[in-house]
């Protein structure tokens, strides 16, 4: 079995959903092949045989340094075309998100999206099967799917898989020519900002979410010295972004964003059901409320049923004690 | 200018999903449903094009008889127009899109708007499915479009960020939250909107790439632990974040 994994890269930096669905390839068994778009990212490739690709083909053209969704989803499409994998998996990160739906359409391909859980069907009729558990209705329900096309597409949840080295494959990288033309850069990146140096709540590890319970935009001062202690992105309930304390970005929910961080402090959230269907896979949840009935309760690890104002400060400290930050 | 836009009628976001008798599908018995939020915000961007470049807009809606609430919401807002894709037959993302793209290349519009997402099937594929299918230029999670003639200027989020993009119309767009304030359906627009005509046609049947094998629960977390009530907690926590979780 082969699988195609789009190693999405972006200012020649592997992103970590890139390397986690290399792993996950690998983990089923699969020769990896990996695929690396952009502009002078050759250099960076080999590093992908670590996770499991036996084999990585590079496209470059100076117009693909920045990304494209028409390109992209071409080179892509190029590639499964060639090399006709079992599957082709892609981070469902913006990137993988905006180009695996017209990748499965070039490809007359099914397409399971943002699925966090992978395996092989159990018939060994089936046995190049990739069966997908993918979330449906915000979490409230999971569904096993499987695709009937002859190429297939996947999108992998972010954070969900982990990425690891294996035995320390050394990948053969090769470039792979495609014919482009302007039309395929029909709709193109202009300009790229970046909220200095934040981190966003789709791509951390650890989320400090806090909510109406705050009272202010000024309070969030203690939710950031949080996160910063535990090296973590602020998340915000949906009633604090409609209240404009904090940019819609930061949404965590069924309208917001879907997470699941290792850990996820929320703090003064009561835990409407739209909330919790965005955060209620991770790993590790920590709820502070001075509510013992909110029903954040219900889906937390841990608990501390008092004033935040109180808490949050102090554990700022015992956590900046504890790591030395 | 002739703007198009793909609703979708989901349940609505507080609904309790309970898996139905097959398995595979959920229970749908005393689930309300409402037009996917979402959608709402591509609804809202169609009727500001309009106010200011003039011109119309047709709400479309793939499904059940049902759908048509979800359309007379459309209609109540301010859209020209609704047309029901009739068909009950449950479709996957790719079975969607082909319906709709068939619908618009013959409407030959210079914009169509989608939600980012459906809150039931969670996909954010069929607007860029839609969009390969005729070959149009995208923009996805759009929180902010600008028009000057035929060339748009599209923000769109990204981790951390936001990308801007610039695309030739006719194009896609599929909206994000931020990209407008949807109105709310004034006492006219309801009355208006009852005696406008839906219209129905007839989608080719599913091709469907996908199928559903199964469809669960998610493990129930078990009850979680009361660390403290106090400030005196504090350091107990972080004990067990370290020690027993290992996640700082
Ligand atoms: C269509 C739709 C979509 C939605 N999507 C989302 C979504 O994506 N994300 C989302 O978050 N919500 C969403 N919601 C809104 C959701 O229903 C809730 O209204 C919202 O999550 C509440 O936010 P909150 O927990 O911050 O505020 P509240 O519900 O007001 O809770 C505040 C909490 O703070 C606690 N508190 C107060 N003071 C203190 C203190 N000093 N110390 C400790 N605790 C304190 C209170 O006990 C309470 O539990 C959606 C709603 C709808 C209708
Ligand atoms: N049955 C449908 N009828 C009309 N539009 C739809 C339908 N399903 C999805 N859409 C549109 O496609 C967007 C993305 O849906 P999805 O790919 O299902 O997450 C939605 O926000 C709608 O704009």
């Amino acid at each position: 079995m082969k699988i195609v994994v789009f190693a999405e890269q972006r200012d020649g930096k592997f992103k970590k959903p890139a390397l986690e669905a290399v792993t996950a390839a690998r983990h089923l068994g699969a020769e990896v092949v990996a695929l690396v778009i952009g502009s002078g990212v050759k250099e960076i490739a080999p590093v992908l045989g670590e996770y499991g690709a036996s084999k990585v083909l590079v496209v470059e053209d100076a117009r693909l340094a920045r990304y494209s969704t028409t390109a992209y989803a071409k080179a892509i499409a190029d590639v499964a075309s060639k090399e006709l994998p079992s599957a082709v998996f892609i981070p469902a990160t913006s990137m993988g998100k905006d180009c695996a739906p017209r990748v499965a359409v070039k490809l007359n391909a099914g397409l399971a999206a943002d699925c966090t859980a992978l395996r092989l069907a159990a018939s060994p009729m089936e046995s190049s099967d990739v069966i997908a558990t993918r979330p449906v209705y915000a979490g409230k329900a999971l569904t096993d799917v499987r695709l009937t096309s002859s190429q297939k597409v996947f999108t992998l949840r972010p954070n969900v898989f982990t990425a690891s080295s294996g035995k320390g494959t050394v990948a053969s990288v090769e470039i792979f020519a495609v014919a482009f033309d302007d039309s395929d850069f029909a709709c193109a990146v202009t300009e790229v900002t970046h909220a200095s140096g934040k981190l966003d709540v789709a791509e951390a590890d650890i989320i400090v979410t806090g909510g109406r319970g705050l009272k202010g935009p000024e309070n969030f001062k203690m939710i950031e010295d949080l996160a910063a202690a535990v090296g973590g992105a602020v998340g915000a309930s949906r009633a604090v972004v409609d209240a404009g304390w904090r940019p819609h970005e930061d949404q965590v929910g069924q309208t917001g964003k879907t997470v699941s961080p290792s850990l996820y402090v929320a703090v003064a959230v009561s835990g409407a059901i739209q909330h919790l269907a965005g955060m209620s896979s991770s790993k590790y949840i920590v709820a502070i409320n001075k509510d013992k009935d909110a029903p954040i309760f219900s889906v937390a690890d841990y608990g501390i049923v008092a004033d935040a104002f109180e808490i949050v400060p102090a554990l700022t400290r015992e956590v900046k004690k504890l790591l030395g930050t | 200018m002739k703007l198009i836009v793909c609703i979708n009628h989901v349940p609505d976001t507080t609904a309790k999903i309970n898996i139905g008798n097959d398995a595979k599908s959920i229970d749908r018995t005393g689930v309300t449903y409402i037009i996917n939020p979402y959608d709402e915000f591509a609804v809202e961007e169609c009727l500001r094009w309009k106010e200011k470049h003039s011109g119309e807009v047709v709400a479309v809606s793939l499904g059940g008889d049902t759908h048509k609430e979800t359309l007379r919401k459309a209609l109540a807002m301010g859209a020209d127009k609704a047309v029901l894709l009739k068909d009950d037959a449950p479709r996957d993302s790719y079975s969607v899109a082909r319906a709709l793209a068939d619908f618009i290349k013959k409407q030959s519009p210079d914009a169509v708007f989608f939600g980012k997402q459906s809150i039931d099937s969670d996909d954010a594929a069929v607007g860029l499915m839609v969009a390969e299918m005729l070959g149009w230029p995208s923009a996805s999670v759009a929180v902010k479009i600008e028009l000057t003639g035929d060339h748009a200027t599209a923000t769109c989020e990204i981790e951390g960020g936001h990308e801007t993009i610039a695309l030739k119309l006719p194009a896609v767009f599929t909206a994000q939250k931020g990209l407008n304030e949807p109105r709310y359906p004034s006492l006219k627009g309801i009355m208006t909107s009852k005696n406008k005509p839906i219209e129905e046609e007839s989608p080719a049947p599913p091709q469907n790439k996908s199928e559903v094998v199964a469809m669960k629960r998610p493990a129930a977390k078990n009850a979680g632990k009361i660390v403290g009530t106090d400030v005196s907690a504090v350091p107990e926590l972080v004990r067990l974040l370290h020690e027993e979780a290992k996640v700082i």
